[in-house]
């Protein structure tokens, strides 16, 4: 759609018509510095609600294990998600199942080491291959099936929660002794996960923007014919990111596991993915295709994870608290579309 | 426009076929279903040539194009590119051998830079990171020889003109050191000023005799202006190959408006023995 717009107005203007654009006012400067660094703009409100929540509840909000659970517990998950559907959303998909991945993997890992004998590291490692599984499912009914991946990962997540409920009978299991040693550096250790999301974020980073990977996932998304035209093979991409958003969702369901010390047939489901999506958003990814960072993803996902926290400390209960979400996150998009046409405005 | 009826002498492989041509296409056929697309096509192009391809919409243009760089396999007959007979399973395959592609829409990614789109599908990595310093510099210079002037190769490909953006196109092709470059309709949906920019740029290409061109085309001027030969698909096939010094503008409309009336009459009969 927007190749449309882009291309009809034929803007017959020669080459060296161009310099004189590129003189940017002071204002229009730091409007450019914004609408190119998206993250920039995240960054100084994630900063500002932090202070703010610092300085107003001191006590309480700056103690180590409320910061310690702000980053690890109610960040961590949204950000180690939140990557793997910033590269879905750039090359046009999304996955709607990735928190049901998160509820059943602990699960498997349960039945592996308890029912069948497996020891610790192979039932972890295969709980995780199970996530390269439902990411190579949700690929085959999107890309090679053509079924839009909303359908596609509606179905996979349903699925996936009815598997949980009916092996689980919907109770709750232990953690297995077996995996308390390695869970204490995965996810149960107060800075773990935060620890690990920071680890994955960075590589994350990297593959989107130092990598043909990265390259061709972006290629994928914002023109996806032109990017098979020169050869790139769009549902390999596809089929991969699937498979790296599953992933990443089964390892934070682990890791939520050993957080909490419980395999809980209601944890995950549909809230983080929509938490992630909303951290990706907030982060300056445009839902549009073509266009994301991980690094905003990363940031959004500190935004959300300070706000739920900190206006839960100020006493705040629950249910306002979703007002307060659902404004930041049209704020934020009204923000991004605005930027966006700056942007564009800044071309002509 | 005086009316002079020219014959139109509809006489495949006027031009006798040079030795050491760099692409052959032999007796290619193409089925869509009970759609014939083309039909015992012909066609040959030599070193440095421009050969302009022309014909009407549906002709069978686009899909002779499409055999040709890989895109799709020809019901029957082959490709013989210097010499060797070639069968494309993919746009890689064929880029490999040497044949590129501009294609009408550009297969640009208005999200990545310049230099981005000009080495896409062919990046310079270390250790498996982008070098993306050295991919900046080679585009840089390679834009400059064949004369294309972009403010930037670090803007997005979105910021620039049509005119520019099919530049960048060609000269992406152009760099991947292609034998045989495919232009589908360079000059589509573009203004004079741009279309004259591509037609200078064509021109030099052929100036420095590396690549041959095939080009499609729809306007008779602007193909004769910088085409060696003009080949005519009419049907799914060829009907007319000339060298530019042998034909004009006014013979190669007179071929279309003699196509024009057949198609009438045609239809008129139709309608007439429905009617009946």
């Amino acid at each position: 759609m927007s190749e449309i717009t882009e291309r009809t107005p034929q803007a017959v203007l020669p080459p060296e018509g161009g310099p004189a654009r590129g003189r940017p006012s002071p204002l229009g400067g730091v409007l450019g510095v914004l609408a190119r660094q998206r993250e920039v703009t995240v960054f100084v409100v994630a900063v500002a609600l932090l202070l703010y929540f610092g300085i107003r509840y001191n006590s309480t909000f700056v103690s180590q294990t409320n910061l310690s659970n702000l980053l690890s517990e109610t960040a961590a998950p949204i950000i180690v998600i939140a990557i793997g559907e910033v590269l879905l959303l750039i090359c046009g998909e999304i996955d709607l199942s990735v928190g049901f991945v998160f509820t059943f993997a602990p699960f498997l890992m349960h039945y592996l080491i308890d029912f069948y004998g497996v020891p610790a590291w192979p039932a972890i490692i295969i709980s995780l291959l199970f996530g390269v599984l439902v990411g190579w499912v949700n690929g085959f009914l999107t890309v090679t099936m053509g079924l839009p991946s909303f359908i596609t990962t509606l179905g996979t997540g349903f699925i996936l929660l009815g598997l949980t409920l009916t092996t689980s009978h919907a109770y709750p299991a232990n953690i297995p002794a077996s995996t308390v040693g390695i869970g204490r550096w995965i996810g149960a250790a107060p800075w773990s996960q935060f620890i690990i999301a920071v680890i994955l974020t960075a590589v994350f980073y990297v593959v989107l923007n130092r990598t043909k990977w990265g390259l061709y996932t972006v290629a994928t998304g914002g023109n996806q014919l032109g990017a098979r035209e020169a050869g790139i093979r769009t549902g390999r991409i596809k089929y991969g990111n699937f498979m790296i958003t599953s992933t990443l969702g089964a390892l934070v369901g682990l890791q939520t596991a050993w957080y909490t010390n419980t395999i809980d047939p209601s944890a995950g489901g549909f809230q983080p993915m929509f938490y992630a999506v909303t951290a990706a958003v907030i982060g300056g990814t445009a839902m549009l295709g073509g266009q994301g960072t991980i690094l905003g993803a990363f940031l959004g996902g500190i935004v959300l994870a300070t706000l739920l926290n900190g206006l839960n400390v100020a006493g705040i209960s629950a249910n306002p608290l979703n007002i307060v979400l659902g404004a930041a996150i049209l704020f934020a998009m009204i923000i991004n579309v605005r930027l966006a046409r700056l942007r564009a405005a800044g071309r002509k | 426009m005086t009316a002079e009826p020219t014959p139109t002498p509809a006489t495949p492989g006027a031009v006798a076929d040079a030795q050491g041509d760099v692409l052959r296409v032999e007796h290619i056929s193409k089925r869509f279903g009970a759609v014939r697309a083309l039909h015992d096509v012909n066609l040959h192009l030599g070193k440095g040539e421009v050969l302009g391809l022309l014909g009407d919409n549906g002709a069978g243009k686009s899909t002779l194009i499409k055999i040709i760089c890989g895109f799709q396999p020809p019901t029957s007959g082959k490709l013989l590119l210097e010499g060797q007979e070639v069968s494309f399973r993919s746009v890689d395959q064929a880029r490999a051998a040497g044949i590129d592609t501009v294609y009408q829409d550009l297969a640009l990614i208005n999200e990545l830079t310049v230099y981005h789109n000009m080495f896409l599908n062919r990046e310079r990595t270390r250790f498996t990171l982008l070098s993306n310093r050295s991919m900046r510099r080679t585009a840089r210079e390679q834009l400059d020889r064949i004369g294309v002037s972009l403010p930037s190769v670090e803007s997005e490909v979105a910021q620039l003109s049509g005119g520019q953006r099919q530049a960048i196109a060609v000269a992406r092709a152009v760099t991947s050191n292609a034998k045989v470059l495919l232009l589908d309709e360079p000059l589509a949906a573009m203004g004079a000023k741009e279309g004259a920019m591509i037609l200078e740029l064509i021109k030099d290409l052929k100036k420095q005799g590396q690549v041959s061109i095939i080009v499609i085309m729809h306007n008779y001027g602007q193909a004769l202006e910088v085409c060696d030969r003009i080949n005519l698909l009419q049907h799914g096939e060829i009907t007319f190959d000339k060298l530019v010094k042998d034909t004009s503008v006014q013979e190669l409309n007179d071929i279309v408006i003699e196509e024009y009336r057949r198609a009438l009459e045609e239809r008129q009969r139709q309608e007439g023995q429905q009617s009946a």
